[in-house]
């Protein structure tokens, strides 16, 4: 089957097939009139002008036009549809952020201006910090690092660096079995040795476990809260006493953050250092995969180690830091940790979420997430398998306990969903439980939404029970693609188009 | 409050439903103590008109380069942006979509990723390339620890020609990893001599072209050094439009090509988000950080493209991953791809073309300038200048008089006194000769 389903063309009405844009190349075409360079005397090269050509293929604009937008037509996005993926926080992306990041001046002012000339863009910087440090009451938060990833390494490394200076670094980094993966590939980039901690039977770490692991050796404690089976560390205050105790620092993974947003003071919980995904919490776009911010927050102790760049205030106005002080005997702070200023773009945007939605909208915002999923949890326990007793937080785990004997997996039962419209739950993650769905619906769901979902949900968990494991094995059928052969994407990798490529792989994309 | 769906009458009958008497009553399990008594002391929610309104005045505050002649690089570097690029990256189904896990509903991010890794292996003149960074800077660190994972070495040394910020990025990066960073001292004049500080222990040589004072190098026989010396040689361009015209890192041997992709993606927008570009050889593509996109069939036999080789992330391999990184910078890297579509090989030489012309007329009239000197010989849009006084002084005067005229070089260097009188200059395309002759002659008066 070529997928034309009888098409002549091989396109299903809307489902357009699209060439790769080098598949599209005509020579003497061009998308951009540019003037004439003019007469250069001799150039400057120094003889390193380019040789043969690039091989970049000519279109048109409406060329391309066409070609990017018929490849937006492949995608699901929060825009299109319910997107209930667990841990990452599809929430609504309001398109004020994007206005607002648009006007010239912020998009179009250069990150070396003299400050005289950006004292606005150091305002919003300003403006922002004010808002994290006030939601979680701590003192001090450093916002360039680019994603909820980078925001770990620099909250890591300040507390390796506040180690460091009262010369004791120690070796060890304890996180919970359920954390991301994240958590310990950066500590193994700040040089520790990973050390698991089992959970108990409720889902939450188990408070033994991890103060037998604790000791002289133990750097940090990193912990997501809510965790990732949408559950509160109910132990988490006895959690960071005893982490304090040995000496070591707590370091909160706040990925899941948009659940306590506006409700919840995180300096209360003895949090020495945690990042904020302004993509997750505070509604900027995940972009396919970026570009994200990830702040954090800091306490006292750290605060000393923050990276540059930072934005301080002075009679003459707002400035930048951009060298880290210290030097001498006093605390080495961090240094830098990413170019320029940290992902101006998304702090606009999320800046102006926090001012729409205001201190009110979001302790609304964070209840009606927890809401949301304890809804989900209510009206799925019976149809599914509940891997832990509710009230959950922001999202609700299940595991494929339903699905025994059925010859349905988990995977199988995703992609059923997809047919039906909806992006699938996160699967297979927390590790924790067997076969995992973990399903956030986030606070832009309406109630009707939700029991459409939990109508068809319901009725495909029924399918499944019928043993009718063939149907759920071919899904999806109606996308654009069908189940794609990630075997062999990784055994004979082909991560760019070559010339003639095309036509030993492009069957059926005429 | 526009984006909430829930009612009232929702929430009450959501939670009969649930069993709970209040919403409140879900936070059960959080402690009474972080649960403040009093309110967080931040504004009440704002209609769009009003949050539009302060906004707006912030940025009105700004001096943006559009309302004034421009001529910053060091980096970051301000091009037109097609309309039509800035319209197709808002189409919600590319904005809103996530990293694209469900390869069966997101074949347009994971197409445009496949163009994207095709288009940075072609300028760069690599064999592969991952599907973003978050920006140079960080693409640059990551390629620092990759050639330590690769040649088990712990020593790296970077050139004086690399962008500090580079330079900063990546010893923070390997600050707790055992790796020794020797970085040299700043070369504006371009005689750092690489090839002499060559030995074994080296695990990478870091260096950048078009050089952070402007400066183009042929690093051809420093390659051939560094592989005698089982080092690899890492290629960082902070201009890639310089590629149009000039010979590509690959073909001078280079191992590894990191490059910041904001002057081909979209604007300077107060540096960042930018996309940091990563391009290698195939035999190191095990070793590679970030994401890859990679071409297979589905099954019904039609081609079509997923995530792959994710054995190296994070997600999977946990403490053992090549790196951390796992949101990336996907939007932009869709800005770039369809900036470089809309180009195509004629425009893209074109657009480099017009840029080195623009600078050279720039270079060429900052030169008659009594007192002033061009550093660099050769250069593509940028290059270094010494004034006869301080630069940061000069830049403030120039800006008073609403002209945005050159980054110091002491904003990177303050405890290089040797570097007080050094400005650079960038000219792109869309500085017109009208404006390159309003900036020559505010400096002839102001100096």
């Amino acid at each position: 089957m070529t997928g034309g389903e009888g098409t002549v063309s091989g396109n299903r009405g809307l489902d357009l097939e699209e060439p790769l844009i080098f598949e599209q190349d005509v020579s003497g075409r061009t998308g951009v009139d540019l003037p004439e360079p003019g007469w250069v005397a001799t150039d400057r090269l120094g003889g390193l002008r380019r040789k043969g050509p690039i091989g970049l293929p000519g279109l048109s604009e409406p060329q391309v036009v066409r070609h990017y937008t018929r490849l937006s037509q492949k995608n699901y996005g929060i825009d299109s549809g319910f997107y209930p993926l667990g841990s990452c926080t599809m929430k609504h992306n309001p398109r004020l952020g994007e206005k607002m990041a648009r006007l010239p001046g912020f998009a179009d002012i250069h990150p070396f201006q003299p400050d005289s000339t950006v004292q606005g863009a150091l305002e919003l910087m300003d403006t922002l910090a004010r808002w994290l440090k006030e939601l979680t009451g701590l003192p001090a938060v450093a916002l360039s690092p680019a994603a909820g990833a980078h925001g770990e390494l620099c909250g890591l490394m300040a507390i390796r660096a506040a180690l460091e200076a009262r010369g004791d670094a120690r070796s060890r980094v304890l996180t919970p079995e359920s954390a991301h993966g994240t958590n310990p590939a950066t500590a193994a980039l700040c040089g520790y040795a990973v050390e698991s901690v089992p959970g108990n039977r409720d889902g939450r770490v188990d408070f033994g476990a991890l103060r037998e692991r604790l000791g002289p050796d133990v750097a940090a404690v990193m912990l997501t809260n809510p965790n990732t089976c949408g559950l509160f560390e109910t132990d988490i205050v006895r959690i960071a006493e005893a982490v304090h105790e040995a000496g070591a620092l707590f370091y909160l993974d706040g990925a899941n953050f948009n659940a306590l947003v506006g409700r919840v003071r995180i300096a209360d919980l003895g949090v020495d250092a945690m990042h904020i995904n302004l993509h997750k919490t505070f509604a900027t776009p995940h972009g396919g995969g970026g570009p994200g911010a990830g702040p954090v927050v800091l306490s006292e102790a750290l605060a000393p180690f923050a990276p540059v760049p930072y934005v301080v205030h002075g009679p003459d106005g707002f400035s930048l830091v951009e060298h880290a002080r210290g030097s001498g005997s006093g605390p080495l702070p961090l240094g830098r940790l990413k170019g320029f200023h940290g992902q101006f773009g998304v702090l606009v945007r999320a800046l102006a979420y926090m001012m729409s939605m205001g201190g009110d909208g979001l302790a609304l915002a964070s209840g009606d997430a927890v809401l949301n999923a304890n809804y989900l949890l209510a009206r799925l326990k019976d149809e599914l398998s509940l891997s832990f007793p509710g009230p959950c937080m922001h999202e609700v785990l299940f595991d494929d306990r339903f699905l025994k004997d059925t010859g349905v997996s988990t995977l199988d039962f995703a992609k059923a969903l997809i047919d039906e419209g909806y992006h699938p739950m996160t699967m297979y993650f927390p590790l924790v439980v067997h076969g995992a769905l973990l399903m956030e619906p986030t606070e832009s769901e309406s109630r009707e939404t939700l029991d459409r979902f939990v109508d068809v949900v319901t009725s495909l968990a029924a399918r499944a029970k019928t043993k009718d494991a063939e149907f759920f094995r071919q899904a999806p059928r109606l996308t654009p693609r069908r189940r794609l052969d990630e075997t062999l994407a990784a055994r004979r990798p082909v991560l760019r188009w070559t010339r003639g490529s095309d036509e030993t792989t492009a069957k059926g994309t005429s | 409050m526009r984006y909430l769906p829930l009612t009232e009458a929702d929430r009450s009958g959501m939670l009969d439903v649930i069993g709970a008497p209040s919403v409140d009553a879900l936070f059960r399990d959080v402690p009474a103590g972080a649960r403040p008594g009093t309110p967080f002391d931040l504004p009440p929610s704002a209609g769009e008109m009003e949050v539009e309104r302060h906004l707006s005045a912030l940025a009105q505050r700004n001096l943006s380069a559009g309302c004034a002649p421009c001529f910053l690089g060091a980096g970051a570097y301000r091009h037109h942006v097609p309309a039509a690029a800035d319209h197709l990256i808002q189409r919600g189904e590319f904005l809103t979509a996530y990293t694209p896990y469900q390869p069966e509903i997101s074949q347009g991010t994971l197409q445009y990723l496949f163009e994207f890794q095709t288009q940075v292996t072609m300028i760069t003149g690599m064999e592969v390339a991952n599907a973003s960074m978050y920006d140079g800077a960080t693409a640059c660190a990551e390629a620092v620890a990759m050639a330590c994972r690769i040649t088990r070495k712990r020593r790296v040394l970077l050139s004086g020609s690399l962008h500090p910020h580079y330079r900063d990025v990546s010893r923070t990066l390997m600050r707790f990893s055992g790796v020794q960073v020797e970085a040299l001292a700043p070369d504006p004049v371009g005689i750092e001599d690489l090839i002499g500080r060559m030995d074994d222990g080296i695990a990478c040589v870091v260096v950048q072209t078009p050089g952070f004072f402007g400066h183009l190098n042929d690093y051809t026989a420093l390659a051939a050094v560094c592989h005698e010396a089982g080092a690899l040689l890492v290629v960082a361009v902070t201009e890639p439009v310089s590629l149009g015209l000039l010979m590509p890192p690959g073909e001078m041997g280079a191992d590894i090509v990191v490059c910041e992709g904001q002057s081909i993606a979209g604007p300077v927008g107060f540096g960042g988000p930018g996309v940091g570009l990563f391009a290698t050889r195939e035999r190191f593509v095990r070793q590679m950080p970030g994401r890859l996109v990679g071409q297979t069939v589905d099954a019904d036999g039609r081609r079509g493209w997923v995530l792959t080789l994710s054995t190296r992330e994070q997600h999977i391999r946990r403490e053992k991953a090549t790196s951390n990184i796992c949101t990336n910078a996907g939007l932009v890297a869709l800005a770039f791809t369809i900036h470089l579509s809309l180009l195509g090989e004629a425009g893209f030489a074109r657009l480099a073309e017009l840029n080195h012309a623009r600078a050279s007329a720039l270079a060429d009239r900052m030169g008659r300038i009594g007192g002033v000197r061009v550093v660099p010989g050769t250069f593509f849009n940028e290059f270094a200048l010494t004034l006869p006084r301080a630069a940061a002084k000069v830049v403030e005067e120039l800006a008073a008089r609403g002209i945005l005229g050159g980054v110091p070089a002491s904003r990177f260097y303050p405890s290089y006194p040797e570097l007080e009188d050094v400005l650079l200059v960038a000219a792109t395309e869309t500085n017109t000769p009208e404006e390159m002759e309003t900036f020559a002659a505010a400096l002839e008066e102001i100096l």
